[in-house]
């Protein structure tokens, strides 16, 4: 009688499961079908064939025509490359440094005001962006940063004003006990001492999510970059370069070029996530596991 | 089979830490860190309104008064006025002459590095108001009354409005400061001359400097991103708040042309219902950012939750092969797959296509150009940005659910859609309570869904200020700025997202369980 019980729940789980396996690959091909879409595309020539769009996926025959373009003179997408990796770069590496300097000041010191600056940094952080995207225009003008400067312009703007963004480091420095700083200090140790030499080797993961989320933001930043660097080829990054292909109607048949173009930047990028991606679910949970 | 009788783990200690890894995330998720800010806003606003509450019952109980944090604030201030009253009366000649010269009292008692900073601030205040400031300051209650002429062939430039208007603001920012760092001073004095009275020595400059990296390290850790804050945040809000009081706009461009404050007008423009008000246009673009983001966060939260089940099935195997699958979508830069499948979803894209050849569909499906249509393809495209987020929380708090609730459920012979009802998704939705709020004001506020898909579009002639059918506020605002240069509104509807989020925020917080009944999950 139980033998038989036994046997009738395996068969109903096996059957739960061949059915969730059925999800699961359904899930799949939806998630990966526009990726699959997008390699595809772009190796369909716009010369031989059409560069528009067309009513099949797999090209008649594989090219690479529109790596050749891409990477050729005919357009500035390298520059557009370096500009974004410049300012990923130097965004990543400014914007870890000045993240921890806030966190670690708000989360192991007690000052003056301090209360009121977390609080005051939580209403600005209700208004809208955009809305002092004039304002900042007119600021980096004056510093000639629009335009021809756009690139050391969109650093600027990044770094000033994300030591608002301190939340998650500041909840990881949190969770590391106090006692550790009060033993350092009883031995002689300063607080910059303590900092350098303690809790920034301690916050490894902090420090690799920190850096990584800091670094893919500048590859989708289109509304402010095409905003300063309106006009001038030469300091777009490649999400306003390759935009108009898409959306701009006298670029009809550059769509293929910017599925090539889109795998370009979308390969090193996600490798690099992928990688870290230890470290991005590490940082973020880690905060909360350690404490 | 009751969730809330079957646990026994208790709030705080247990609970807390899923709470903060859902508010880290949801960090993480929005493409502006600051999502996570508003809430943190509401937990303070709920803090003043409780402290009232609690003031009441505090007093009665033990006769103390309760402070609330705006009450403490002022009290401070008192203090410090008190402070500048009694330096004066009781304080040496020194102390007095600071009143005027800044640091002269530091710097006379060997303080030099503090005096000298004193002096410097004080010094640079005024070459600064004399120099820059002051011609600014003076006409900021017009903006301007010099108009830019042209004279013979040669335009001679009046006053810039704009600029009057932004250096305005800093200036009276800078005055601030100044009084500031006058009370600071004074209070300087102050304490210098109270350790001196007590016969203590006061610390050398030497081992003031040596403070910058010890006791006072957080000033110096602080002033640089305070600074970049100021400048490229503060003065620029400030800024475009006070534009929304002006007539700043396409025919009101400075240089050439002045614009002047017009009060409450672009608000009253706002609210009007007539045919060239902007009434009817900001109620459709509202209701619809208020449904949209309804459905994006609700819709991407139960379909995440139940994907994540799914792999955390027992018996599936591959469980990193699929999460793989789902989190490419996270790291592929989303201007490139929004963009890819904005074409997909287009007239003459791929999946109109297909369904054509096919014989399914006879004319393209107007996935973009009808306006009902837009909105469900973009709530649908959302999901499939949605869930791959939400399965990666979910994952992690799954696992925290003890396995002993579900043991004791299935003893009592309950099947698995009742133990998701009464144990999963309670323990969920109480977990992750804060996390949908900031999801919620996230997709408020979610630009580049929204901007990457459709631009807002289908346009209409029914609306106004180039609204579209699928505009939210921020896209809305964004084409007032850049298209329209119709600045005036693009302030105001800044500061109506600014009271919308706040509101909801505010509504939402209360209504959540964690915060109305801290000890409900025990």
């Amino acid at each position: 009688m139980k033998e038989k019980e036994y046997a009738s729940m395996s068969k109903k789980r096996a059957i739960g499961n061949a059915v969730s396996y059925i999800i699961l690959i359904l899930i799949s091909i939806i998630w990966l079908f526009p990726f699959f879409g997008l390699v595809m595309q772009s190796f369909r020539s716009y010369a031989t064939e059409y560069g528009g769009m067309v009513n099949y996926i797999i090209p008649k025959q594989f090219s690479l025509d529109n790596y050749r373009f891409v990477l050729s003179n005919q357009t500035n997408f390298l520059q557009w490359y370096k500009n974004t990796v410049i300012i990923a770069s130097f965004v990543a590496v400014l914007q870890t440094l000045i993240v921890l300097c806030v966190s670690y000041a708000l989360s192991r010191m007690r000052f003056t005001g301090r209360t009121f600056l977390m609080r005051f940094w939580l209403v600005l952080g209700m208004f809208p962006g955009f809305l002092t995207m004039i304002c900042l225009y007119f600021l980096l003008k004056q510093f000639g940063l629009t335009q021809a400067g756009a690139v050391p312009g969109l650093i600027l703007v990044s770094v000033a004003s994300c030591g608002m963004g301190y939340y998650v480091c500041k909840g990881y420095f949190d969770t590391m006990p106090k006692a550790l700083d009060e033993a350092a200090r009883i031995d002689g140790a300063t607080r910059a001492q303590i900092m350098v030499q303690m809790i920034i080797p301690l916050s490894k993961p902090i420090i690799i999510y920190t850096a990584l989320v800091a670094f893919m933001a500048p590859w989708c930043d289109y509304i402010f970059a095409s905003y300063v660097a309106f006009g001038n080829d030469k300091s777009y990054n490649v999400a306003v370069g390759m935009t108009r292909w898409v959306w701009t109607n006298d670029y009809q048949g550059y769509f293929t070029r910017f599925c090539a173009g889109g795998i370009l930047v979308a390969i090193p990028v996600t490798i690099l996530f992928m990688c870290l991606q230890k470290y991005y679910v590490e940082g973020v949970t880690g905060g909360a596991v350690k404490g | 089979m009751r969730a809330r009788k079957a646990g026994k783990f208790s709030l705080p200690a247990f609970l807390f830490p899923e709470i903060r890894a859902g508010r880290l995330f949801a960090a993480a998720v929005s493409s502006e860190q600051t999502v996570w800010i508003r809430q943190q806003l509401i937990a303070w606003l709920h803090m003043e309104m409780r402290g009232k509450g609690m003031a009441k019952e505090k007093k009665a109980k033990t006769g103390r008064h309760f402070k609330t944090p705006t009450e403490l604030f002022f009290e401070a201030l008192g203090n410090s006025i008190k402070e500048i009253g009694t330096t004066f009366v009781h304080g040496d000649w020194k102390s007095k002459l600071s009143y005027v010269i800044f640091g002269f009292g530091p710097l006379m008692r060997g303080q030099i590095a503090k005096g000298l900073a004193f002096l410097a601030s004080e010094i640079l205040f005024f070459v600064y108001m004399i120099t820059f400031g002051g011609k600014y300051f003076s006409k900021f209650s017009t903006l301007g009354t010099i108009a830019t002429q042209k004279i013979k062939r040669k335009t001679v430039y009046g006053d810039n409005s704009f600029l009057i208007l932004l250096f305005g603001i800093l200036t009276i920012v800078i005055i601030a400061a100044f009084i500031l760092v006058w009370v600071m001073n004074i209070h300087e004095n102050h304490v210098e001359e109270e350790r001196l009275k007590k016969g203590k020595s006061l610390p050398t400059n030497r081992q003031f400097l040596a403070s910058l990296l010890d006791s006072n390290f957080d000033k110096t850790l602080l002033a640089l991103p305070c600074l970049g804050i100021f400048v490229f945040t503060v003065l620029p809000i400030i800024f475009m708040i006070c534009v929304a009081f002006t007539n700043y706009d396409a025919n009101h461009q400075s240089p050439t042309n002045l614009f002047t404050w017009v009060g409450l007008e672009n608000f009253r423009n706002l609210f009007s219902f007539g045919t060239n008000g902007f009434g009817s246009t900001f109620v459709t673009v509202l209701i619809w950012t208020l449904t949209w983001a309804f459905f994006a966060t609700f819709i991407d939260y139960f379909l995440g939750l139940a994907v994540a089940m799914l792999i955390n099935k027992k018996g599936i195997r591959f469980k990193k092969l699929w999460r793989t699958i789902l989190v490419l979508t996270i790291a592929v830069p989303q201007f490139v797959s929004l963009l890819y499948i904005m074409k997909m979803f287009a007239n003459d894209g791929i999946v109109n296509a297909y369904l054509m050849k096919w014989g399914w569909i006879s004319s393209p499906i107007p996935f973009w150009t009808n306006p009902t249509l837009a909105k469900i393809t973009i709530i649908v495209v959302n999901i499939w940005i949605g869930i791959p987020y939400l399965m990666l929380i979910a994952t992690g708090l799954l696992m925290n659910i003890p396995e002993d609730l579900y043991e004791s459920a299935r003893i009592d012979g309950a099947n698995s859609f009742q133990m998701f009802w009464s144990i999963t998704l309670p323990y969920m939705l109480f977990v992750t309570g804060p996390f949908l709020l900031t999801q919620f004001t996230g997709n408020l506020n979610n630009f580049n869904v929204i901007y990457l898909l459709t631009q807002g579009k289908p346009q209409s002639m029914q609306l106004t200020g180039n609204a579209g059918y699928t505009d939210l506020l921020v896209t809305w605002l964004y084409k007032m700025t850049v298209t329209d240069t119709n600045y005036k509104m693009a302030a105001v509807i800044g500061i109506m997202v600014f009271i919308v989020t706040a509101v909801v925020s505010l509504v939402v917080y209360n209504m959540l369980p964690s915060v109305r009944d801290e000890e409900g999950f025990q």
